[in-house]
């Protein structure tokens, strides 16, 4: 994990604040001057994990540039609930241009900013997975190949949500999406399909790339500070549920993305230039039909009979994470993992 | 014309306007919600809040001694003498270990006690006289309450030293003498007048001499039980209460090598380790029923088993004869009862020690209209008043369970109704709130952290003096075990609820002990607070549409 972990009994590092801490030691979603870059009257969904992950990083990465940061947004729901004309939720300079330009159009800004000579202006991109790993996925590889001075954040809730919950290439298998329907032998999303972002990234060799969730704050504002440490292309995927196309409730975005993270689903680990340097450990191993139960897009795999022949497969992705990436505590050789881990992705351009 | 760009037709503005509060159908809400500690505890402590309070360290514990003694004026004594039923309701207990409550309110009290923290009389003075008749644990918490109230208060003792059962009836090495010294000195120092060696024979003729508005009468239960026992002339029997007495005083009772205890209460254990601690090779406890069954204490009988004490369950003494006890062997029945084998054995004890129980002696009643007794011991209603009005009783003279804890409760009790009474009025206990129950709490944000354990005294030194058994926490350990406090039920700052928002909707309010308070124009009622808050201080009310 790349935040200090705070040896503290009671509640530790794991919430927000914590009273006996020194305002410095907080987290800067627990400061009152929080610059709430995304602001209240946004129209997202109750319980949104996008609206809530947006926050969570933009707020950070103004806290790390002194507030010296400008955003360009792909299409979808963030830039829909954020920006209907003429109201801005947005407390920072934001572009919006289209679905898929959004990593061109921050590699523009920045080239802007540098021939100005306003390097101190940093420049973030951001979208969902749609405009990030279909859409605007030319731009965003060329933008990571170019090593072009911007930090990318996917907020990957695994569907087109804005537009009612179409199949995206991060929809993970069995999903019901609005065009991957519970029916046929093999209903919802196909298993083998789709693609792994970060991987992805880690495979242009750029200096930066990590995952996040939104149940994991302090880790997530760690990593955002952390890749504005660094000059050339950043990406970071950070994990954020959506109520409305999962079906969960809203109340549950942040104990899902938890699950996500402890079932060995959503690995949450960083890389410098190719290499994961740290991988978040499981705490509390769950079986993933926790994970799966929890959500009305998998309940198709609960009805008598259940389809445990597909949880299976599920749970076997699971455990594929788990062994790739050490996910567990007290793994004896993590460094032979991390090594497999490398054997297995560095397949980038040569 | 316009001024506005081509095909611009509004001005820009900020989302701020769309108040998205109005999409809600439930509300988050503030509570406070009742912690099981504080629930569990029988002298009604706010035990969440001096564990919040000595979180802090430094400072924070005098803040926390304080929190204790709004309720309760022993917490040196009761960091050694209670039975922790807070420990038991623990939620703590659910995830890994319950809390060492118990050994930080012993650090708390020890530390007031060795820095000399004192406390004020709180109220006006009221001209109102008091007298409390018994110097035990409730008898001087109601004159601590009282004093602190600002009624003048007498203490009437027919023993030669204050303290009760705390002194007469708990061995030094549970309970030190200048603890019990120390904590009682700061109720007298509130303008408590104690009279030692004084007997009150008949509580109507001294409240009339003497003119005291009301009286609290807390005399105890110091008369051991006596079960017939067929006893030859040789034979030594004595009773518990008087042989724990008796070591209070400038002869240490003889007891011989072989002593045999009878009856499975606390005080059969304080009497069987005693004795152990007086020279005796074999201290044996006889009880008639099965370990299970027993009254005593789990904790008691653990720590007398380590120091040899032995038990012999099921059985019952039929005679006592010379050097020779006759022992029956019983069996429990469907009902739980104990049946005679007719099956008998015989047991060598040089001395027989008779634990079943103690009486009150209540002739200090006589006459007194109104008033009821039933099983020996006097009724009280609510609160704490007997039928006459006027006199209020507690401690083991009332129907109740007869610990230290249970007495300072009783104290506080009829203390505040005391002074309701004196004023002409009627104290309403302020209204429960719901239980903080585990399934409340999000348990993921705890740290995992084990229970520290106190140190004990080594064997050897068990066996042949009255050391204190049961070491304290030093400071970084009652820290850690105060940090292990999960708060249930009660705001404690962690800022999760105004962190995890989506819509900003969590105000922080900032000032050092001021909470949160919610943004109704922008909450949308989702609940992730209400899911988020570790301790279960937040809840969804539906809104009225």
């Amino acid at each position: 994990m790349p935040h200090q972990q705070i040896k503290f009994y009671q509640v530790g590092s794991f919430v927000a604040g914590n009273r006996l801490l020194r305002p410095d030691e907080r987290s800067v979603q627990a400061r009152m001057e929080r610059s709430n870059t995304l602001t209240s009257g946004h129209r997202a969904c109750q319980g949104c994990g996008e609206a809530l992950g947006a926050r969570y990083a933009l707020d950070a990465a103004m806290r790390a540039t002194g507030g010296q940061l400008v955003a360009a947004n792909a299409t979808g729901c963030l830039e829909v609930f954020s920006t209907p004309y003429p109201e801005s939720s947005w407390q920072l300079p934001w572009l919006h241009s289209l679905f898929g330009n959004a990593p061109a159009v921050a590699s523009g800004i920045a080239a802007a900013l540098k021939a100005k000579g306003r390097t101190e202006v940093r420049v973030i991109g951001q979208g969902g997975d749609g405009g990030t790993l279909d859409i605007g996925f030319a731009c965003l590889s060329g933008m990571f190949e170019r090593n072009d001075d911007v930090l990318f954040i996917c907020y990957d809730n695994e569907a087109y949500m804005n537009t009612g919950v179409q199949r995206s290439s991060a929809t993970p298998p069995a999903a019901r999406t609005a065009n991957t329907k519970p029916v046929g032998p093999e209903p919802g999303n196909v298993f083998g399909q789709g693609k792994n972002a970060p991987l992805i990234a880690m495979a242009h060799e750029i200096p930066y790339v990590a995952t996040a969730t939104v149940a994991e704050l302090r880790d997530l504002e760690a990593k955002i500070e952390r890749a504005m440490e660094f000059r050339g292309a950043r990406y970071v995927h950070v994990f954020v549920p959506c109520p409305l196309g999962w079906g969960s409730a809203s109340k549950d975005t942040i104990k899902i993305a938890r699950l996500a993270k402890e079932t060995g689903l959503f690995p949450v680990f960083e890389a410098e230039h190719g290499e994961v340097v740290s991988v978040s450990k499981i705490r509390r191993r769950v079986p993933v039909e926790e994970y799966l139960r929890a959500q009305k897009r998998f309940a198709h795999l609960f009805k008598d009979p259940p389809q445990t022949d597909v949880i299976e497969r599920i749970q076997a992705g699971a455990d594929r994470n788990i062994r790739r990436f050490g996910l567990l505590p007290d793994e004896p050789d993590e460094t032979g993992e991390l090594m497999r881990l490398l054997a297995e992705t560095d397949r980038g351009p040569q | 014309m316009s001024e506005k760009p081509f095909a611009i037709t509004l001005d820009v503005g900020s989302s701020l306007a769309n108040k998205t509060g109005s999409w809600r159908t439930e509300r988050a809400v503030y509570i406070d919600r009742l912690p099981p500690c504080n629930h569990a505890c029988p002298a009604g402590e706010n035990i969440q809040q001096w564990l919040y309070d000595a979180e802090e360290g430094g400072e924070g514990y005098e803040r926390a001694w304080r929190t204790i003694m709004e309720d309760n004026p022993f917490p040196a004594v009761m960091g050694r003498v209670c039975y922790h039923p807070c420990e038991t309701a623990c939620n703590r207990g659910q995830l890994d270990e319950a809390v060492g409550i118990n050994s930080v309110e012993r650090f708390l009290g020890d530390e007031a006690i060795a820095r000399g923290w004192r406390v004020d009389v709180l109220g006006e003075p009221t001209g109102k006289r008091v007298l409390v008749v018994g110097a035990g644990p409730s008898g001087l918490s109601t004159a601590y309450h009282l004093a602190r109230l600002g009624h003048e208060v007498a203490v009437f003792d027919a023993g030669p030293m204050a303290g009760g059962m705390m002194r007469f009836g708990i061995p030094k090495y549970r309970l030190p003498r200048d603890v019990l010294d120390a904590e009682i000195q700061r109720i007298l120092d509130l303008g408590v007048r104690l009279e030692l060696n004084r007997k009150v024979t008949s509580i109507q003729e001294t409240m009339q001499e003497e003119g005291f508005d009301a009286a609290f009468l807390a005399v105890g239960a110091h008369l051991g039980k006596r079960a017939y026992i067929p006893a030859g002339s040789a034979a030594h029997i004595l009773d518990a209460v008087s042989l724990l007495r008796s070591m209070e005083g400038e002869e240490t009772p003889l007891l011989g090598r072989r002593v045999v205890v009878y009856g499975g209460g606390n005080t059969a254990i304080d009497a069987a380790r005693t004795a152990k601690r007086l020279g005796a090779e074999e201290a044996i406890i006889v009880y008639r029923r099965t370990r299970e069954r027993m009254p005593a204490h789990d904790l008691e009988v653990e720590e007398a088993e380590a120091e040899g004490v032995l038990m012999k369950w099921l059985s019952t003494i039929k005679r006592a004869d010379g050097g020779k006890l006759v022992v029956e062997k019983m069996e429990l029945d469907e009902t739980g009862f104990p049946q005679p084998t007719g099956e008998v054995e015989e047991l060598e004890a040089d001395s027989l020690v008779l634990a079943l129980g103690q009486e009150t002696d209540l002739s200090l009643l006589d006459g007194v209209p109104g008033l009821e007794v039933e099983d020996g011991v006097v009724k009280v209603g609510p609160d704490m008043m007997t039928g006459h009005p006027g006199i209020f009783a507690g401690g083991d003279m009332v129907p109740a369970e007869r610990t230290v804890t249970v007495a300072a409760g009783h104290g506080k009790k009829a203390a505040r109704h005391i002074d309701a009474w004196l004023r002409g009025g009627a104290y309403v206990p302020a209204p429960k709130h719901e239980l903080a129950s585990f399934d409340l709490l999000n348990t993921w944000y705890y740290s995992d952290a084990p229970r520290t354990l106190q140190p004990q005294l080594e064997l050897a030194r068990r066996e042949s003096t009255f050391d204190e058994v049961v070491g304290g926490l030093d400071e970084s350990n009652a820290l850690y075990e105060a940090r292990r406090c999960l708060s249930c039920g009660n705001c404690f700052s962690c800022d999760n609820c105004y962190g995890v928002c989506p819509d900003n909707a969590v105000i922080k309010l900032g000032a050092p002990g001021e909470r949160y308070a919610i943004d109704y124009d922008f909450c949308k009622g989702c609940g992730l607070c209400v899911a988020e808050c570790p301790s279960g201080a937040i809840e969804m009310v539906p809104e009225t549409i």
